[in-house]
């Protein structure tokens, strides 16, 4: 049994105006038989932060191609991506590159 | 799976993985590396010339937020000096706040800043008049067209009115792998052969333009936006969501994640295809009431803004909208390539 989580996420970059405009979210994640990673936080923001149009920020089981995810601050294609194991105190960013420049 | 070192430096843990390369980069030897390929990009493209007066484009956004801080950074190995110009389209409760972005960066680096308003320049037409004068088309990615017509005209004469001698744009390669798909999936060789390149050396007395992040993917863009702390503006224009540039944006993001590079990839072939002499469109002349390049009587934001006046917008640029999105001169090499085509078989 994996204890209770908490970590700050946060959406940039236009990202946020999915979520009601509001960039900073600091969260509690429940504790759960299986350790949360990536691909069931996802699961979680869905179902707990994302306010409108879920196309434009998940398709299928990751985020829509375009969005950037930074965990602590590094690339999370440096750390296994959807399998990255979240630890307490996590920092996890989603910027988006899809918006005007 | 913790994250390796960077590549470069070896100390400190690496914070992204560069689509080009694959390298594993630490945030500052990142920056510097982006920097270090831009300057090269203008060197060996010879883009800016020392003593050259650059007028920015500045839209407040990601690519131009990125390109102006470089080349500030930039600024004295190249012996140039900028200039930021802003373009008020007349978007209400879009561009407002995204000219707010710019005035807060013209103050922080000391830049100065000009603004050109369509409605000035265009005879009263603001972008929200021309979407009204063709919402009942119920094609409102024509929107998008009219305003990227009407948005060149107006950087150029933003850059004449602050004594530019170069424009620089913010586009990156995934904004130039974008146009090249659009071009190939609309048929339209004339823009395809006219794309290559870093920009175009200044035909017909209009000022050289260059994109200097041409070589730069999104992904890096905002990265480096995101590293060096840049406050940029980040909605979508509320006439954008229809454009066609939205559905080749998605596929060109689909294929860069089965292959990283693809944007990059996409912008070289653009850069080594050559069209067949016998469908070369032909050289354009001079609009007969502006001097711009133009293969008709009007170059097309005269020939848009007529139309406009005269209350029937959808004649000014029905041509390209009907034979499917080609402009005039695109159109033209489009017909001589389909008969060239249509002979071979």
């Amino acid at each position: 049994m994996a204890a209770p989580l908490s970590v700050e996420v946060e959406f940039g970059g236009g990202a946020e105006l999915l979520f009601d405009g509001i960039k900073k979210h600091q969260v509690t994640l429940p504790g759960q038989e299986e350790p949360w990673d990536i691909r069931s936080l996802l699961i979680w923001i869905k179902k707990n932060l994302l306010k409108e149009r879920p196309e434009l920020f998940i398709q299928g089981d990751s985020v829509r191609p375009g969005i950037l995810v930074l965990i602590n601050d590094a690339d999370w294609e440096l750390l296994g991506e959807l399998d990255y194991q979240l630890q307490d105190q996590d920092s996890i960013l989603f910027i988006s590159t899809l918006h005007g420049g | 799976m913790p994250a390796p070192t960077c590549a470069s430096c070896h100390a400190a843990r690496a914070a992204l993985r560069r689509p080009r390369s694959g390298q594993a980069l630490c945030g500052p030897c990142f920056c510097s590396a982006f920097e270090a390929e831009v300057l090269h990009t203008v060197v060996a493209g010879r883009l800016l010339p020392p003593g050259a007066v650059v007028a920015v484009g500045a839209s407040g956004g990601k690519d131009s937020t990125v390109l102006a801080h470089v080349l500030r950074e930039l600024a004295p190995r190249l012996d140039i000096t900028l200039r930021l110009v802003a373009v008020d389209e007349g978007i209400s409760g879009y561009r407002d706040a995204a000219l707010a972005a710019v005035r807060r960066q013209a103050a922080r680096w000391e830049l100065p800043l000009t603004v050109v308003a369509y409605e000035d320049l265009f005879g009263g037409w603001t972008m929200d008049a021309v979407a009204r004068s063709t919402a009942g088309t119920g094609r409102s990615r024509s929107c998008c067209t009219f305003c990227g017509v009407l948005r060149r005209r107006a950087l150029e004469e933003g850059a004449r009115l602050v004594g530019a001698t170069h424009i620089v744009t913010g586009h990156n390669a995934d904004d130039v792998a974008e146009t090249v798909l659009m071009n190939f999936l609309r048929g339209d060789a004339a823009r395809l052969a006219r794309g290559g390149g870093l920009g175009s050396p200044g035909e017909g007395g209009a000022l050289p333009r260059c994109r200097p992040l041409q070589f730069a993917s999104q992904k890096e863009v905002v990265l480096y936006a995101h590293f060096r702390r840049l406050d940029y503006f980040s909605e979508e224009c509320v006439y954008a969501p229809e454009a066609f540039r939205g559905h080749a944006r998605d596929l060109l993001k689909l294929l860069e994640a089965a292959r990283p590079t693809a944007a990059l990839d996409l912008v070289h072939s653009a850069e080594r295809l050559a069209l067949a002499p016998a469908v070369q469109p032909p050289r354009p002349g001079a609009c007969s009431r502006c001097g711009a390049l133009a293969s008709r009587a009007l170059c097309q934001a005269c020939a848009l803004l007529d139309g406009l006046d005269r209350g029937r917008p959808r004649l000014a640029i029905g041509e390209r909208e009907h034979r499917g999105g080609a402009d005039v001169q695109g159109t033209r090499g489009r017909a001589q390539a389909a008969v060239q085509a249509a002979a071979a078989f």
